[in-house]
């Protein structure tokens, strides 16, 4: 890390932080990177908050007859879990909070296409996310984040349309943030700036944004039939009354699969950019990762019946589903293997950002290759519904997205605030949340493998000494996520001045001082070189 | 943008993340054709459930059909074209800079679209009402619950009163949403109409109005697969 | 000590076995792949870490021959594992023909099984060794998911659907049975035990205990104590001798095979599909019957034969 301190003072230059001060100078701010900072707050709550039940449901399982709560309690804290999690936090998690504060700075523009609809989806977030919390301290919700019917149309006793509601309504935040960011990555970027020459992450986040758009609508009008449904009783889900409780899963899967890239996709674009720089290396195969991405936006869309290989759907949709899944680990393979190459001849400094990434590189290809077993027919019927599902997720989900989440926090902190976060403290979390994660989800995989349903509040004891584990390993999890909690906060205050460009990387949100001002460059960028151009550099 | 005073006109027209102004047109341009891939989609979800109970529940959901009144339906598909003609000559007002003539049009088409949601409201809807066809139990009492000629005709037709509730709120839900859409469509317009009175728009500036004015045809154009779908479908009896 | 922290289920059905082998070879891919990445990433990673702030990596911008490579050698190896994977999952959907039949309702929170022979379990099934046995599975209320993890074998339990899986176990014991699809407040107590017992025993255990008449005798009585025949004997109503698995022409013009969904929802909702040239005139019996009943009812129509033929055993 550079160690040169090019400003003594953060104070003694005029930028977003400290150009206005009050609440209402941030409540009602156009400008990108105070409303990145307002979605980074509001995340960072519901990750807790969703964390929290995670650690109680894995408190829980320590005993096979529940050591904690009743079933039904239980079955609060899952549902909880799923839905805070997915559509509150990783959803929203890197688009909205760096991909905001990034994307305006990478294309070299002043700010995004249309500021005040960026500031309305950081509202519209906030009503989604208070109505479900409401639903949650009325009593809850235990229809799991799926919401699937009849169960949730017609017998769960709990908070479903107040809930559900909140569900609908975050839904529009994100397609009104994927809609910002395709309007600015197609008409705002800076002079020379052509399409090959910009950052992977924003073509992973055009990749993102395209499911947004297209895929969010579909589980909107969705949700609101189910509720519809629940308030009228009157039914095109609940056989009871004639309809269909598998056109529900289909038309939550049509959006739900492809959302699961829209929690992935983003990591991988901030995956790109670490690496690249930690190794002072251009990327191998830019192009190939560029077009990966968009392979896989529209691949996502066509393979959501592999959720259903066991519901009863005929034989002959089980078969496409089922290769057209296959064909989506392809995409993923080739850009594991383009960051692994990235490597070789590099320059590779161990930074916290950089340890992310290569946990991210591991537990994904982790994630990835179990994927495999889930895409094909015969294994999905053993594994369906089984832990061995929610390990393959989480190690996505969380040793993917979550430790990218992580590095990109880290690789931009001092782009956000101005300041260095203590590097000690930032690899030693890293590992620990590494070994806490293993620990937590990889005996899972053999829990579903011997054949352990998921959703289940007490279990046959045969399957006791591998959830003890795993909740041990939760326990170290947990600890792992609040250390950079504590190190980050206090380097906002404490931590020495970082300078424009801390880590000497290449891309144009590095040009401009730290923290930037308001409009983001002095004057518009002119872009002469292709990304990741480090070997020009002067040494 | 003010250390530029040959451009200080265009200031007020200008917002400050776009260079220029055809930059900003384009963005706006740009954005409203996404956005209404957006809605495709969301109106997409409820044309597939459609699709699919219609081709399971066939007979009744032409029996379902022989409920609604073609002839308002037609009536209301007049009235929305009529609507989109006068929205297209307003943008073309509003292209030449001609504030009077956008400001009579914009009203037209208001007028036209509230035609379109009373005459729905009037004809339809409050006939569903008393005739105990709309779909649910949201009042205790006025279930669906078809009587008399209407019941007898369901019957003749082989109809499942189920399927029928079922074709009823697929009814309601799509031209529910659709009607959504005309209502915020004319809140756009009474706002646009203001602006325009006050001279806001010029030849150089006049991206609400084209990018509302999408929006409009987008609703009329999803009233155009309705109809057929919803009235026509059983076939004219 | 191991006896706590199994590595396998229990391999106890004929499809297990095919089952371990397609699993073990896709965790070898993964283990391949995961080591493969882990290793090369290590090795990069102290190979070629930063030993002076001013050094200058080669520019490597990428080739075409390792990006062919690492998505050919992939995309071979998913299409084995594609292949693989669909050839068993299509043996093991086509149930043997002569195959003991089990109808399996699902309720919150609990199982009610019935043999066609008549006995009736709740939460256990018994079985012979040995010999195919094919599930009928439907619910009475939300969807459950009918999981032996021993067996390999998993379907969801649909309200207004039968859908059936098949099994042939070869390994006398006791293994559990799971809901696996979410169904509400005691989902996770919704679990029993499937007992293999040798071809003697299953026999004796058929014929003694709760013996009672055959799921085809009990749904003749539900057709007497209904009344079913005041019109399905007449001919007000389509007469129900041979019916099963023909084809019926609807009143709509259109053609159904009357198959146990298309009987179960002339049941529950009688006008959704009005055989041709009979009127609308059937009260529904929603409510009134369970769905066990229902099944008691399809099983006295597929075992009445055509006209000439006696009520025969299914």
């Amino acid at each position: 890390m550079s160690t040169a301190t090019i400003e003594p003072s953060l104070e003694s230059r005029v930028h977003y932080l400290n150009v206005s001060y009050g609440i209402k100078s941030w409540l009602l701010t156009t400008d990108h990177k105070r409303i990145a900072l307002l979605y980074l707050a509001s995340i960072t709550l519901m990750f807790f908050v969703g964390g929290a039940a995670a650690v109680l449901i894995r408190l829980h399982l320590i005993e096979p007859t529940g050591a904690l709560v009743q079933p039904e309690t239980y079955n609060k804290l899952f549902s909880m879990h799923g839905i805070i999690m997915v559509f509150f936090f990783l959803i929203p998690s890197i688009p909205a909070t760096l991909g905001n504060f990034l994307v305006p700075m990478m294309v070299g523009a002043r700010d995004l296409a249309f500021p005040r609809i960026n500031l309305l989806s950081w509202y519209v977030y906030m009503v989604g996310a208070l109505l479900t919390l409401s639903a949650i301290l009325a009593g809850g919700v235990d229809t799991g984040w799926t919401f699937y019917p009849p169960y949730s149309s017609n017998y769960s006793q709990t908070h479903v349309i107040l809930a559900a509601l909140g569900v609908f309504i975050a839904g529009f935040s994100s397609i009104l943030t994927g809609f910002n960011f395709i309007v600015t990555i197609h008409k705002m970027r800076a002079p020379g700036l052509t399409w090959f020459r910009l950052p992977l992450f924003i073509w992973a986040l055009y990749a993102t944004s395209i499911i947004q758009i297209l895929g969010t609508p579909v589980v909107a009008i969705t949700i609101a039939l189910l509720g519809l449904e629940r308030l009228f009783h009157v039914g095109i889900f609940d056989p009871k009354i004639g309809g269909d409780p598998i056109l529900f899963q289909h038309l939550f899967w049509f959006y739900s699969h492809p959302a699961v890239y829209i929690m992935i996709l983003p990591p991988m674009g901030v995956i790109s950019e670490l690496v690249t720089c930690f190794s002072r290396k251009r990327i191998f195969g830019y192009s190939f990762i560029a077009f990966s991405s968009l392979s896989i936006a529209v691949i996502s869309f066509l393979v959501w019946g592999h959720h259903m290989f066991v519901s009863g759907q005929s034989v002959y949709a089980g078969l496409v589903f089922s290769v057209l899944s296959f064909l989506v680990a392809i995409p993923s393979a080739i850009k594991v293997f383009n960051w692994t190459a990235t490597l070789y001849k590099g320059s590779i400094s161990y930074d916290a950002p950089m340890l992310y990434a290569m946990g991210f590189i591991g537990l994904f290809t982790m994630g990835g290759v179990t994927g495999l077993f889930l895409a094909s027919l015969a294994v999905d019927v053993h594994v369906h519904d089984t832990y061995f599902v929610i390990a393959h997720f989480h190690y996505i989900m969380v040793g993917g997205a979550v430790m990218a989440y992580l590095g990109g926090i880290h690789f931009w902190w001092p782009k956000i605030t101005g300041r260095l976060y203590p590097d000690k403290w930032a690899r030693f979390a890293a590992l620990v949340i590494f070994i806490g994660f293993n620990l937590t989800f990889f005996p899972q995989y053999m829990l579903g493998y011997l054949g352990m349903p998921r959703r289940y509040a007490v279990y046959p004891a045969e399957f006791q000494v591998l959830n003890v584990m795993s909740s041990a390993g939760a326990s170290i999890l947990g600890v792992g996520y609040l250390i950079p909690l504590v190190y980050l906060i206090w380097s906002m205050r404490y931590g020495p001045v970082a300078g424009p460009n801390p880590w000497r990387a290449k891309g144009l949100e590095w040009e401009t001082p730290s923290p930037p001002p308001t409009e983001n460059f002095e004057e518009t960028p002119v872009v002469t070189e292709e990304a990741y151009a480090y070997s020009t550099e002067e040494a | 943008m003010a250390d530029h005073p040959a451009q200080a006109v265009q200031v007020h027209a200008l917002a400050h993340q776009f260079d220029d102004l055809d930059q900003q047109h384009e963005a706006s341009n740009f954005g409203m054709w996404i956005f209404l891939a957006t809605e495709i989609m969301f109106f997409g979800g409820m044309f597939a459930g459609y699709t699919i109970f219609r081709h399971e529940y066939f007979t009744s959901f032409a029996a379902g059909s022989h409920l609604l009144n073609w002839r308002i339906g037609a009536t209301n598909t007049a009235v929305l074209i009529c609507s989109s003609l006068t929205m297209a000559l307003a943008v073309h007002a509003a292209q030449l800079g001609k504030r009077m003539q956008l400001v009579t049009f914009l009203i037209l088409t208001i007028v036209l679209g509230l035609a379109f949601i009373g005459i729905k409201l009037t004809f339809e809807w409050s006939r569903d009402w008393n005739e105990y066809l709309v779909p649910g139990q949201l009042v205790l009492g006025h279930a669906f619950a078809p009587q008399g000629e209407i019941l007898k005709q369901l019957q003749e037709a082989h109809a499942s009163l189920p399927k029928v509730e079922m074709f009823m709120f697929f009814y309601f839900a799509m031209t529910g949403f659709h009607a959504l859409h005309m209502v915020v469509g004319v809140g756009l317009l009474l706002a646009l109409t203001i602006m325009a009175w006050q001279g806001r728009f010029s030849p150089q500036r006049f991206n609400p109005v084209e990018g509302i004015g999408l929006y409009w045809h987008f609703v009329d154009i999803v009233w155009i697969f309705l109809f057929p779908l919803l009235y026509l479908i059983g076939g004219i009896s | 000590m191991w006896s706590g922290f199994p590595l396998r289920p229990d391999q106890a059905s004929t499809i297990a076995e095919g089952f371990d082998h397609l699993f073990y070879f896709e965790t070898a891919i993964a283990i391949f792949f995961a080591t493969f990445i882990f290793l090369t990433i290590f090795y990069f990673a102290i190979k070629y870490r930063r030993r002076s702030e001013n050094e200058r990596p080669p520019e490597i911008e990428g080739s075409l021959v390792l990006e062919l490579t690492w998505t050919l050698i992939p995309a071979a190896l998913c299409a084995i594992m594609f292949y693989w994977g669909s050839a068993l999952y299509f043996t093991n959907s086509r149930p043997p023909t002569a195959a003991l039949e089990v109808f399996v309702v699902g309720k919150q929170w609990m199982w009610h099984l019935q043999h066609a022979e008549g006995p009736r379990e709740i939460n256990e099934l018994h079985v012979p060794i040995g010999r195919p046995v094919k599930l009928t599975l439907t619910s009475e209320d939300v969807i459950h998911d009918f999981f032996v993890p021993a067996f390999r074998v998993k379907h969801d339990v649909v309200p207004g659907q039968y859908y059936s899986i098949w099994f042939e176990a070869t390994k006398i014991g006791k293994y559990h049975f799971f809901c696996a699809q979410y169904c509400g407040a005691q989902h996770s107590g919704m679990i029993g035990w499937v007992t293999v017992m040798s071809e003697v025993d299953y026999e004796q255990w058929l014929t003694g205990g709760v013996r009672s008449e055959t799921m085809a005798q009990a749904g003749g009585e539900l057709y007497q104590k209904y009344a079913c025949v005041t019109c399905h004997g007449t001919g007000r109503a389509p007469a129900f001798n041979g019916i099963y698995g023909q084809p019926v022409k609807l009143a709509s013009g259109q053609t159904v095979t009357a198959d146990e969904v298309y009987l179960r929802e002339s049941i529950v909702e009688p006008s959704a599909k009005i055989a041709d040239g009979y009127s609308p005139i059937m009260p529904t019996f929603k409510g009134q019957l369970s769905e066990e009943e229902i099944l008691q009812l399809i099983a006295f129509i597929k075992s009445l034969g055509p006209e000439e033929k006696k009520v025969g055993k299914p």
